[in-house]
């Protein structure tokens, strides 16, 4: 289990490598010039390309990706070319709110989905497997931002009970954090857990219909130790999975979801970079991303062992 | 005490640190969601206007034009002409300082403007006049000018970015071109950089260091600049209805720039007033590459006017209100003291494709493609775009209509190759109120062909009525020239005025005595 965890752990490394390619060649050939943006609206061309030999962009493409490939392995992610700020420090003021987002909604939803799942799966044909059933397929249809707008109208503007946006830090009390994160983890929440919902009714399904589950009902086990010790335990590895899958759906949905409420996490950050073409901030945010991804994937395939003692590296 | 109160009162307790404590902290700060994120610091390095605003929060400079464009002292005390007018020593003010508490000096004064000299065109005009710009002592620096320039206190006060803000020598001695990485300014408000979120929040403290000038002077740049809040925060909120929701629920006083659809609603709730940011309005433009066919000829520049429609690019920028937006416009901003309606006979009148469509046959169009470059995520270029594209398919000539985000857009605009190899033959876009005040500041006037504005015109007249009018002497003879230069413009059709239109901005009705103008944060108060 230790040499796996640390071969996977060390294969990270080629996996960061190859999206570090990627990115630093995508950005090259994309349109844009962050020169021109910074130099603003009034500038004349030669003031843009003055700009332009100021920053550097007019080298080739190998002394630059040479220069931030050296950087990056000295843990160096570059500084911003609008803010002259470190891209690490950019991502430091950013990454608590991303997080804070994304723990609530994967608390929230894990909490809310497997329950609707398993209450699906146990009412299988009735009123309230069809009501969990539309209701995922509701929270696939409906787009994070009208979701957003929608719970920011009702319980921010009309009943005036949480704020319409902004993001307050935990250090500043618990209640102040978690009021500015209800409605956001909500409406990012909600193809999260139709997603959830939907894997665990069919898995639990497959599972209920095990021999194991009739004999364990033929002993006169109970409803609740059927679904909740028997079943779901055993339908937890496709759970799991979905659950670590999701996390790249909630990176996407982040961005939007930061947007709407005003966040200022790394979806903003990144979508900010990536308009006005801040090369080494989108670099670093990507990286970050990919790294947080990978983990995850390494994380889920260890729990593995602990729903299912079959599996073993 | 019940059980039930005992909880109430527990459940209160996290509330209490924002309704006791921070309520008074508050009403002491004025929250204002700002048209565009900040990134950039210094405003002589972009001339972005975001940065502009910022620009004036945290600096001054030597003058600043009041309400009816006129130069009023700032950190100067005064200037004193001698030789005719070549020499001009400016005094500065006695016992002003910048925000890190060192005292404003002439070599300050001194290395800042050689730095603005590089980069701003007014400027870069004086630069072309200066023999000498040295400081004599601390608190005296003097211009030694080739000939007598009278507009030299307009252009040291002028609201144009790059304004020429006074900076510490260590900091203004930085190349024009690199981007200066300190703050420090000698302006009302101080920034907070501890508290720079780019892209969230940007802080600033009022100044205790900072003594309003004594002078007189009202609006815009002019007159004693008294900071009434101890905490102004910029939120930057980039999407407009979270930005509208959040003036509507208080948390935030002041939105600069609501879309127009988002007005009925901000004009509902009772708690927030809408008015129009800066009276002047803003101009959008139809610019052809001019280095490119069939923009070459022109004739053919000139055989698009009579479908060019001014109103229906104004609605789609604004809306249907016609008090919001102004048609038969020229190339000077409409109010100010250079706009007239001379040269503008081919944009007024009834509009007719067909006689566009006439006049192209005749110039010899002979379906040569059109590349419009067209942005998609900047509200008024997109809606000019769309417009424009809509007139030039009406016409019928062959258009490659490109969809793009700003940050593509500003780099395409930029080449100069033939179509087959990126290059573009129209854009749209707009431009400030201040931008078109006069032609120093007007950049798409400009026709001096590779130093032009991106479209590069050509035409000697015009570059030779801007170097008159900078030779002026007084305001009727800049009327004079400046109506020359507007027929000229619009003859060779360096670029198609395609109207102006007021910006309306959104505020809790509790803020009083905003000055108008960009957003400015002096003598603006919480009633």
């Amino acid at each position: 289990m230790f040499a796996y965890t640390v071969r996977r752990v060390l294969a990270t490394i080629p996996v960061m490598a190859i999206v570090a390619l990627f990115v630093f060649s995508l950005l090259y050939i994309a349109p844009g010039d962050p020169a021109a943006v910074i130099a603003g609206d009034q500038a004349t061309p030669d003031d843009v390309e003055r700009i332009r030999a100021s920053l550097g962009l007019d080298r080739p493409f190998l002394v630059r990706f040479g220069e931030w490939v050296f950087r990056i392995l000295q843990g160096d992610m570059g500084v911003s070319i609008f803010t002259n700020l470190p891209v690490t420090t950019m991502i430091q003021q950013r990454i608590e709110p991303t997080l804070s987002l994304m723990v609530l909604t994967v608390c929230l939803a894990v909490s809310v989905a497997i329950p609707l799942g398993v209450l699906a799966a146990w009412k299988q044909g009735t009123i309230i497997d069809r009501a969990v059933m539309g209701m995922a397929v509701l929270g696939f249809s409906v787009p994070v931002f009208v979701v957003g707008y929608v719970l920011a109208y009702i319980f921010a503007l009309e009943l005036d009970w949480l704020p319409v946006q902004g993001y307050t830090s935990m250090t500043e009390g618990f209640w102040p954090w978690l009021e500015n994160l209800i409605l956001p983890a909500i409406a990012l929440g909600g193809v999260y857990i139709a997603l959830i919902a939907r894997i665990t009714r069919a898995t639990m399904l497959e599972v209920l219909s095990q021999d194991y589950i009739r004999t364990a009902r033929a002993k006169g086990a109970g409803q609740r130790s059927i679904l909740f010790l028997h079943a779901l335990k055993n339908a937890a590895v496709p759970i799991v999975t979905v659950v670590g899958i999701g996390v790249a759906l909630l990176i996407g949905g982040a961005v939007v979801t930061e947007s709407v409420f005003a966040i200022p996490g790394l979806g903003r950050l990144t979508v900010d970079a990536i308009l006005r073409r801040d090369y080494p901030v989108i670099q670093g945010v990507v990286l970050l991303f990919s790294f947080v991804y990978v983990l995850v994937n390494l994380a889920i395939d260890l729990l593995y062992t602990l729903f299912d003692p079959r599996i073993r590296y | 005490m019940d059980r039930r109160t005992l909880l109430a009162g527990a459940a209160a307790v996290p509330f209490l640190p924002r309704f006791a404590v921070a309520q008074p902290a508050r009403a002491r700060t004025l929250r204002f969601v700002p048209h565009a994120n900040l990134a950039v610091l210094d405003p002589i390095w972009t001339t972005a206007y975001i940065t502009r605003n910022f620009g004036m929060m945290v600096h001054d400079c030597l003058f600043g034009i009041d309400a009816d464009f006129e130069p009023k002292p700032q950190l100067a005390e005064g200037i004193a002409f001698e030789d005719g007018g070549r020499v001009a020593t400016i005094t500065l003010r006695a016992d002003i300082r910048f925000h890190d508490n060192e005292p404003v000096l002439a070599k300050d004064a001194v290395a800042s403007l050689k730095r603005w000299q590089k980069r701003s065109p007014m400027g870069q005009y004086l630069d072309t006049l200066t023999e000498e710009l040295v400081a004599l002592d601390d608190r005296r620096l003097r211009y030694r000018l080739k000939r007598p320039f009278a507009m030299l206190t307009a252009a040291l006060g002028a609201i144009n970015a790059p304004l020429p803000f006074i900076m510490p020598e260590r900091l203004a001695s930085t190349d024009p071109f690199q981007q200066i990485r300190e703050v420090v300014g000698a302006g009302p408000y101080r920034f907070v950089a501890n508290e720079f979120n780019s892209g969230s929040m940007v802080v600033f403290e009022r100044s205790a260091s900072y003594q309003p000038t004594p002078a007189a002077g009202q609006g815009l740049l002019a007159g004693p600049k008294v900071a009434h809040f101890d905490r102004v925060e910029w939120h930057i909120i980039v999407d407009a209805a979270t930005a509208a929701a959040a003036v509507q629920a208080g948390e935030v006083d002041w939105v600069e720039n609501p879309p127009p659809e988002l007005f009925p609603l901000l004009r509902r709730n009772r708690q927030v007033k809408v008015e129009p940011l800066n009276p002047l309005p803003l101009s959008g433009i139809l610019r052809f590459n001019h280095l490119q066919p069939p923009f070459t000829d022109k004739r053919i520049r000139q055989a698009f006017l009579p479908a060019v429609d001014q109103r229906d690019a104004m609605i789609a920028v604004v809306g249907t209100d016609s008090d919001l937006f102004k048609t038969d416009v020229g190339v000077f901003t409409p109010g100010t003291p250079l706009a007239d309606d001379v040269g503008l006979e081919p944009l007024k009148g009834p509009r007719s494709v067909e006689r566009a469509r006439q006049l192209l046959r005749e110039a010899g169009y002979a379906n040569q493609p059109i590349r419009l470059l067209a942005p998609t995520d900047i509200a008024t270029p997109a809606a000019l775009s769309q417009v424009a594209g809509d007139m030039f398919r009406r016409i019928g000539v062959n258009l490659d209509m490109v969809m793009m985000d700003w940050g593509t857009a500003v780099q395409r605009r930029a080449s100069r190759e033939p179509l087959d190899r990126g290059g573009w033959s129209a854009l749209c876009t707009a431009f400030d109120a201040f931008d078109f005040l006069n032609p120093a500041a007007h950049f798409p006037l400009r026709a001096n062909g590779a130093g032009a504005w991106f479209g590069w015109p050509e035409v000697s007249r015009l570059e030779a009525l801007r170097d008159q009018w900078f030779e002026a002497p007084d305001l009727p003879a800049q009327q004079r020239i400046a109506r020359e230069i507007q027929q000229v413009a619009l003859d060779e059709v360096v670029y198609v005025p395609l109207g102006s239109y007021i910006q309306l901005t959104a505020l809790r009705r509790n803020i009083e005595d905003r000055v108008v103008g960009p957003p400015i944060f002096w003598n603006i108060k919480r009633g």
